[in-house]
């Protein structure tokens, strides 16, 4: 998917010149760069425990039990049960909530259109960081830290602004004239809503729920304050917790981030493009 | 879903969104699912309770006297201010926040267009090698901070084993532990979680710009360096510039490379004003407000001079 969008200028393939053969090695070269990091980890994930503070490249053995030991022998178990909670959550709360504002704003014209896609804009650039001792005042006064729900909403408001945009932009480009042909048909409004605009905008869709879905299962700084309790802390809160530490095991660290991480990879993989023109949108002409 | 999407004809994400005129007559109002209200409400109710009212929170408590156990013990009026200023570390971590935002970004922006000129030829492997580019945005920041963290730990690091090997270094260094080799570190990290958004961003403004423009460019007898410069890079322009403001937010506020690989230590001496006001919010959590209220008012500046160059209004007059 990645070839048709982006090759503008693809010829024939004529057999390897230099100049393509030099391209291909320089890119094989970056790749490995940027994948080597995490290749560490994995290796660091399955060292066995005496092995670990060799310096060594490889250990002796693969210690694959660590993959499994750091589940029961930490709280990352129950931490990787709040961030599937609180990723799941916030990526419903968020297409419950923007799907709705994006459909009307692509549809319609209205009084405070503008002002509406201007708070939008710049809940996007207000980042969590910033915010971040409002946030915990607000939810210590609200006696809600710790709680799962705190996390959901949070990390829905940070991420809705890219949902709409991209929402937006999709049901934008679908012609008004196809809804407005099965309504003549006798679909009804709502009918053509959901037999004829969700499905055409539906990787929009699936863009957005994926990109709330990473992000908020990534999250860190939310997760770090608004919770105290080692068993309510997200995933990213309790790795991190290793490295406070006295002796830190970072088989078991890492051992949790290798599983934190695949899946979300894998995830991004998918909709790699949509992301980019998504945040791009509107800006890059 | 890669396969799927792929058949399936799809609307061009990359065209403008839709905030552009549209003209339709407008239609009388009917009913209740004619007004925006029940539409856009909950996203609005969204914004104001989780983002909207922080920000009041914030400006709150910087005026506040504040228990460490969270108890209002009285109004503090402007001291929180004067007690920040009055730092003696401010003074350091403000100047470190500048050359941090500016090197990194600069450097993020500089090494991602190379690295979109390249991902943007056609070789074997680009799709693959793309994805490769990947993964230091999907996984979290902190993971890849700890990793790097992890490398270059004093007596096991695999960064330290490596450059000695190599001869680089004359035995393991504790990297992180002294601030003037814990920095360059840490922005070589920040760089790289940094470089695939813009690199992609970087790649969809390159696919915006048409072929015949360069074909024209090749027929006129211009170099390659020379087209570059003479059109690439005009016509990048605004894939730049969102790269570069988008950069410039989440750099100034990168908390998770500094917290994982220092928590801003040793003391403050690697923190930038962001991971400050975190560091203060376990001392006076009233400071720590004032810092953050200085930090947002940076931001706000930030985000009106983008939508001042990007002309917003434009798309959408009304």
């Amino acid at each position: 998917m990645t070839a048709t969008a982006t090759a503008p200028v693809r010829r024939a393939r004529r057999g390897l010149r230099p100049r393509t053969a030099a391209l291909a090695a320089t890119a094989w070269l970056l790749a490995a760069f940027f994948l080597l990091p995490y290749a560490e980890m994995v290796v660091t994930a399955l060292r066995p425990a005496d092995q670990l503070r060799d310096a060594t490249y490889l250990p002796g053995g693969f210690a694959w039990s660590n993959l499994v030991k750091v589940w029961t022998d930490s709280t990352l178990g129950a931490n990787l049960q709040v961030t599937l909670l609180v990723a799941a959550g916030s990526t419903v709360l968020v297409l419950l909530v923007a799907l709705p504002a994006a459909y009307h704003t692509a549809r319609h014209r209205f009084r405070g259109r503008t002002t509406f896609l201007l708070l939008v804009l710049v809940t996007q650039m207000f980042q969590p960081t910033s915010l971040l001792v409002g946030l915990y005042r607000q939810f210590h006064q609200l006696d809600m830290l710790n709680s799962v729900w705190t996390l959901i909403l949070c990390n829905a408001a940070f991420n809705l602004a890219f949902a709409v945009w991209i929402l937006t932009a999709y049901i934008g480009s679908i012609p008004v004239a196809l809804e407005e042909a099965a309504q003549v048909d006798g679909l009804g409004r709502f009918g053509a809503l959901r037999r004829i605009t969700l499905p055409l905008a539906l990787p929009g869709v699936v863009t957005a729920l994926i990109f709330t879905f990473i992000s908020a299962w990534n999250e860190f700084v939310m997760g770090l304050r608004l919770t105290t309790v080692p068993d309510s802390q997200p995933l990213t809160v309790g790795i991190n917790n290793f490295v406070g530490n006295y002796t830190v095991q970072w088989n078991y660290l890492f051992a949790g981030s290798v599983v934190a991480i695949v899946p979300v990879i894998v995830l991004f993989a998918c909709i790699e493009r949509h992301v980019v023109s998504g945040l791009t949108a509107g800006s890059v002409k | 879903m890669t396969a799927s999407t792929a058949v399936r004809p799809q609307p061009r994400a990359d065209e403008p969104p839709p905030a552009r005129p549209r003209r339709r007559p407008r239609r009388p109002r009917r009913s209740l699912a004619d007004h925006p209200l029940p539409w856009i409400g909950p996203a609005i109710a969204l914004i104001v309770l989780v983002v909207l009212w922080p920000v009041y929170e914030m400006v709150r408590t910087s005026t506040l006297r504040i228990s460490t156990s969270g108890f209002v013990r009285g109004d503090a009026g402007l001291d929180k201010y004067r007690k920040l200023f009055a730092e003696p570390d401010l003074g350091a971590v403000i100047g470190w926040t500048l050359v941090w935002t500016l090197t990194v970004v600069g450097l993020t922006l500089l090494l991602s267009l190379g690295l979109a000129q390249l991902f943007h030829q056609d070789f074997p492997g680009r799709r693959i090698t793309r994805w490769a580019l990947i993964a230091p945005w999907a996984a979290s920041v902190l993971m890849t901070a700890i990793g790097f963290k992890w490398m270059l730990d004093r007596t096991a690091g695999v960064l330290n084993t490596a450059l000695t090997d190599l001869g680089l270094t004359s035995g393991p260094r504790d990297w992180l532990g002294d601030p003037a080799t814990a920095r360059p570190w840490m922005v070589l990290v920040a760089v790289f979680v940094s470089l695939p958004f813009t690199t992609y961003t970087l790649l969809a403004g390159l696919q915006t710009i048409p072929a015949e423009v360069y074909e024209a460019a090749t027929v006129d007898g211009s170099g390659p360096w020379q087209t570059y410069r003479r059109i690439t890079l005009p016509l990048l322009r605004p894939a730049l510039l969102v790269a570069l403001v988008i950069n410039l937010i989440n750099v100034f506020n990168s908390f998770p490379v500094i917290w994982g690989m220092t928590q801003g230590g040793p003391d403050s001496d690697t923190a930038t004003t962001t991971v400050f006001a975190y560091q203060l919010m376990n001392t006076d959590i009233g400071e720590s407000a004032a810092m953050s209220v200085v930090n947002f008012g940076l931001i706000v500046l930030l985000v009106l001079v983008f939508l001042k160059v990007s002309r917003f209004q434009e798309d959408d007059a009304r």
